[in-house]
Formats: structure tokens, C-alpha cells, sequence
């Protein structure tokens, strides 16, 4: 018996995998009913730059093959969106950018390989800020992707199309990029759940590097136990990342039903005051006292330089971005200005039309904050600022062993709203960034609504403590099921 | 190292042209202007770092301890054809990428 066809989009990925392991219905039929969602939605979400609708119909009849001959895994047919910086070997990779608008990669990522081999089936590519530079998904050069709880308003970014597809059901999981909290907050401001892994967790081979001390890969889905199957599927060692842990990855699944009876959570009060809307504040702290019912001991914790870390992170990111960004120059790959006479004139020019704004900006500041005179000042210091930040999370995590903050101080804003202001874009970052100047791992779970939309509860551990993170994000989901509510659309 | 000082935010339009030629971005005098104007402001925000007391800190060049230099073992494995390699090429001659003058 097939399920109606008007809920498919919104299963777990779990119960799509139970029912195609049941034959309630196949793959392909799965992978269709998302391709016409999308067909229907995408128009106005612009959650994908591209639909692979003829690979994925035929990943999803491989899919039912390997259903039917027994050697199906969790998440063998079930259809999901990469994000547009991950290399997929075949399928043009665009970054959101005009200076990869035709570059096909010729190799896999190492987390679409993982996925593939997993057997599931990669609807297309997701949408979001060119070169994941941006907070709101309008500084992608092709279209912006709109919330579907409002769509006169932004999703979040960098990864706003991962969300979208996941909120919107156009896709059953996603994987996206989180660079100073492009998974955390689009998630958070689209519903659903989002999870930074610790730095070299995942494999970062393959991802379009922006800030490489600083990015990670990681999961959208709609429920906690979702993320901790696909983190199942693409975390571990990988010999092709050099910063990747020599570490064999946990089952993330062991332990997710255990509860939070006993867990000593930390309050990080910097990030409950000033700069914090006070409704997403107040639905911060009913979350809390939620977990407290559930049997956790709450206090207050306090990271004195965490407000620093968003400008270290205006320092760094932009620095290493300058310098990872160099090689679209026109002469390897990319957009390339062949009518401008002379090599340096040329690459002037196709940098310049190449690049967005955003872009632009973030590699002159990163120039400048490397170049002569300005070093010691700027980088070095906002690394001697990293060592004192990472240090506070150390201190902090002797004493509790999570600490919890609002992911986004606001709830989605406007499309338009922010984007001529940098600074005030910046400040949507404010209680991401830490956790990427540490590199520990961080989760956005839904925590209820203001105004009808979204809030995010972030929940932070120490180095490599995602199955804690996962544990009290699913106990949470668990007691509350804002999991279950989903846009009207 | 605590007491050190910068230059206030104040960027000059040759400022901007120097920094743009490091990075080989082409720019209009426009986007020139546009641009010194927001890379003063964010500059004016990043400088909040000057005032953390950093006296004898280490600084973090990124956040795992533990990995440093990553060498693998000295053995040939099969590497990306060159037809691969070279097919997003922009401007091709045989099996090598076709630039402009270096030195006129």
C-alpha cells in the first residue's frame, strides 16, 4: 500500500527507508513525488541551481535493485540535496558564483562519493551565498531562496538552499557547509535541524574551500535521529583531507535514546542580553526549562571573549578566503576574459566580472589584513584571540558538558533588509562563530515560533562530542515535537 | 603587544587600488569609492580585537590539536587522466593550457 502522496515529502528519512525496505513503495517513486514537489515549489523557493532529475531517476532504480537483492543500507534511495560547493564529479558545481557558472568537477567530494555508495539518490544542488560568503542567500549570483515560512523573507545562509529544501520537503536530507554558522543558522531560521561537526570530522575533500581553518560539512534534516544517519554515512577518517581526524567515527545512532537525566548544562549568559531579540531570548529559556524537566542541571556559564569572536572571524575567514580564492584566475578553469589583452589585465577583468560584491569585498579586506605592515596587528592577533576564545570553551566544558545559546539572535528578517548593511549582516553570526573559531561541534534544533517563525536552540560540546550533542538535541525534539510542525505550503 | 597601535580605519581611494592590484581585482573608480567606504566600516569593527590583553599567547593557526604536518606513504597510485584535468581548460593547445604573455 502506498502512503498518500501529499505526506511522502514530510517522512523522516527513517520511515522512508522502513517503507521502502517494506515495499510500501519504491525509490523511484519516492524520487519522482520530489522531483515534482520541486517542479511545483522551487519556482518561488529556489531552494536548487540545478535538478538532475534523468541521474537521480536512475540512482533511484539502482537504489530499488540493491532494495530488492538485500544490500540496501539506511539510506540506499532516498532523495537528497548536496550543496553547491560540493564537488559532484559530472554535475556542474557552480558555488553560486559566475566564475564557476560551467565548471563541472571532475571528481567526487568525498561526501557525495560516501552518499553514493550509501545508494542514495542526489536530486541536485543546493543554492546558497556565493562561495558560502553571506547570511541570507542573496549574495548567490543566480537567485536568491526565500523561507518557506514567509517567503518575503531570507532563509538564512550560507546554506539557504540545504534549508529550504529540507523545510520545504524538496528534499529528505541535505548537506551543507559551515564556515562561521552556515548550517546552524538557516536552519534554525527555516525549522530544522542542522549539525557543524568538530573540525575534520567530515572529510573536507572536495568542498570549495573558503576558509579552510574554519569550514566543515555537515547534515539538514528534519529530526535529530535523520542527522545522526547521515552522519553515520559521511563522518571518518579520509586520507585525501590533511586536517582530517585519524580517528575511527562512533555509531552516532548508540546511545540516542538514553536522555539527559543527570547532563550539566551551561547557559552561555553573553548570548541572552544585549543583541539578542527578546522573544527569541524567552523561547531560549523555555527550552531550557525544558531540558531542566527533563532531568538536566542548568547554570550559567560565561565566555568573556566570545563577542570577539566575530571579529577574529572577519579577520581570519577573509584572509584565508583571499588566499584560497586566488586560483580563479581564468587560466586553469572558470570564467576567463579572452578578449582583454595582456595576462594581468585579463585576470583583472575576469576576477572582476566574475565575482560578486560580497565576494570582492571579503578578498580585498583579507588582502589587507595579510598584507605588509598589517599582519601582526590583524592576523596574528585575531589568532592570539582564537588560542584565548578556544581556551574559554575548554575551561567552560570542564564544568558542564553542554553549553546552549539561541543559534540566530533574530528569527528570519526581510529579503533586502540587510544586505547593503555588511556589519549588520555580520551580527547574524554573533553566536555561531565561536564554535568554528574553536572547532567543536555544534547542533541547531527547533525550539518554537515567534511570529510564525522559526527559533533554533543551539546546543555546543567539547571536541568530538556529537553523540552527547545528538542525545540531548533528540530528547529535546522528543519531548517538544516542534519537529512535526511544518510550513503551509 | 598589548599596547600596539594601528592606523585609524581611514582608507584612502590608492589604499583601495593598491590592495586590489595585490589581489588582481579590476575595479572602477565607483567601485573603488563604494568599496572604501564599507571596508572602512568593517575595519572600524575588527579593530575591537586590538583591545584583548594577548601578553604571551600563543596564537591558533587552526583548531585540531594533534594533526600537524599529515605525510603519506611514498607510493605512486593512480592519479586524474589529463583529459580530465584539462576539461574545463579555458583555452587549450594539445595537452597544455594556452596564456597570454607572460613578459611582452
Amino acid at each position: 500500500m502506498a502512503a498518500p502522496t501529499s505526506d511522502l515529502h514530510y517522512l523522516t528519512v527513517r520511515e522512508m527507508a522502513d517503507a521502502l525496505r517494506a515495499r510500501r513503495m519504491s525509490s523511484y517513486e519516492l524520487t519522482q513525488a520530489h522531483l515534482l514537489r520541486i517542479e511545483r515549489l522551487d519556482p518561488s523557493l529556489g531552494a536548487y541551481l540545478a535538478v538532475t532529475a534523468e541521474r537521480a531517476l536512475a540512482q533511484a532504480r539502482a537504489a530499488d535493485e540493491r532494495i530488492a537483492n538485500g544490500t540496501a543500507g539506511p539510506l540506499t534511495g532516498i532523495p537528497m540535496q548536496l550543496k553547491d560547493n560540493l564537488s559532484t564529479g559530472g554535475v556542474r558545481t557552480t558555488c553560486a558564483s559566475r566564475i564557476l557558472e560551467n565548471y563541472t568537477p571532475a571528481y567526487d567530494a568525498t561526501v557525495a562519493r560516501r552518499l553514493a555508495d550509501a545508494g542514495a539518490v542526489l536530486l541536485g544542488k543546493g543554492n546558497m551565498d556565493e562561495f558560502a560568503m553571506g547570511s541570507s542567500t542573496e549574495t548567490s549570483a543566480y537567485k536568491p531562496a526565500r523561507n518557506p515560512w514567509d517567503t518575503d523573507r531570507v532563509p538564512g545562509g550560507s546554506s539557504g538552499g540545504p534549508a529550504v529544501a529540507v523545510a520545504a520537503g524538496e528534499a529528505a536530507f541535505s548537506l551543507g557547509s559551515d564556515t562561521g554558522g552556515s548550517i546552524r543558522q538557516p536552519a534554525a531560521l527555516c525549522g530544522v535541524v542542522g549539525l557543524k561537526p568538530t573540525y575534520g570530522a567530515v572529510s573536507r575533500y572536495g568542498l570549495i574551500a573558503f576558509a579552510s581553518s574554519l569550514d566543515q560539512i555537515g547534515p539538514f534534516t528534519r529530526t535529530v535521529e535523520d542527522a545522526a544517519l547521515v552522519m553515520n554515512a559521511i563522518a571518518g577518517y579520509d586520507p585525501n583531507d590533511s586536517t582530517s581526524m585519524p580517528a575511527p567515527a562512533p555509531d552516532f545512532l548508540l546511545g540516542l535514546n538514553d536522555g539527559i537525566r543527570g547532563l550539566r548544562v551551561g547557559i552561555v549568559c553573553e548570548f541572552m542580553g544585549d543583541g539578542i531579540d527578546p522573544d527569541v531570548a524567552n523561547a531560549t529559556r523555555i527550552a531550557i526549562a525544558e531540558l531542566e524537566r527533563l532531568g538536566a542541571t542548568v547554570r550559567d556559564v560565561s565566555l568573556p571573549h566570545a563577542n570577539a569572536a566575530l571579529a577574529v572571524y572577519y579577520i581570519i575567514a577573509p584572509t584565508e578566503c583571499s588566499a584560497n580564492l586566488s586560483r580563479y584566475d581564468g587560466v586553469k578553469f572558470g570564467m576567463s576574459d579572452q578578449d582583454t589583452k595582456g595576462l594581468w589585465p585579463a585576470m583583472e577583468s575576469t576576477r572582476r566580472h566574475g565575482f560578486g560584491a560580497e565576494v570582492k569585498r571579503r578578498i580585498l579586506l583579507g588582502t589587507y589584513a595579510l598584507s605588509s605592515g598589517y599582519y601582526d596587528a590583524y592576523y596574528l592577533k585575531a589568532q592570539q584571540v582564537r588560542t584565548i576564545i578556544r581556551r574559554e570553551f575548554a575551561e567552560a566544558f570542564q564544568q558542564v558538558d553542554v553549553l546552549v545559546t539561541p543559534t540566530s539572535p533574530t528569527v528570519a528578517f526581510k529579503l533586502g533588509e540587510r544586505i547593503s548593511d555588511p556589519v549588520r549582516m555580520h551580527a547574524s553570526d554573533v553566536c555561531t562563530v565561536p564554535v568554528n573559531i574553536a572547532g567543536i561541534p555544534g547542533i541547531s534544533v527547533p525550539c518554537g515560533f515567534v511570529h510564525g517563525l522559526p527559533v533554533g536552540l543551539q546546543i555546543l560540546g567539547p571536541h568530538l562530542s556529537e553523540p552527547t550533542l545528538l542525545r540531548v538535541a533528540h530528547a529535546y525534539e522528543q519531548a517538544t515535537g516542534w519537529h512535526r510542525m511544518h510550513p503551509g505550503i | 603587544m598589548a599596547t600596539e597601535h594601528l592606523p585609524a580605519p581611514r582608507l584612502s581611494a590608492e589604499d583601495v587600488r593598491h590592495i586590489a592590484t595585490l589581489c588582481r581585482i579590476g575595479m572602477t573608480d565607483e567601485e573603488v569609492e563604494r568599496m572604501r567606504e564599507e571596508l572602512a566600516l568593517i575595519i572600524g569593527e575588527v579593530r575591537v580585537i586590538q583591545g584583548v590583553d594577548t601578553t604571551g599567547v600563543e596564537p591558533t593557526g587552526h583548531s585540531v590539536e594533534g594533526i600537524h604536518t599529515v605525510w603519506r606513504d611514498d607510493v605512486a597510485r593512480p592519479a586524474m587522466s589529463v583529459s580530465d584535468t584539462l576539461a574545463n581548460a579555458p583555452r587549450r593547445e594539445g595537452d597544455y593550457i594556452r596564456v597570454q604573455a607572460v613578459m611582452e
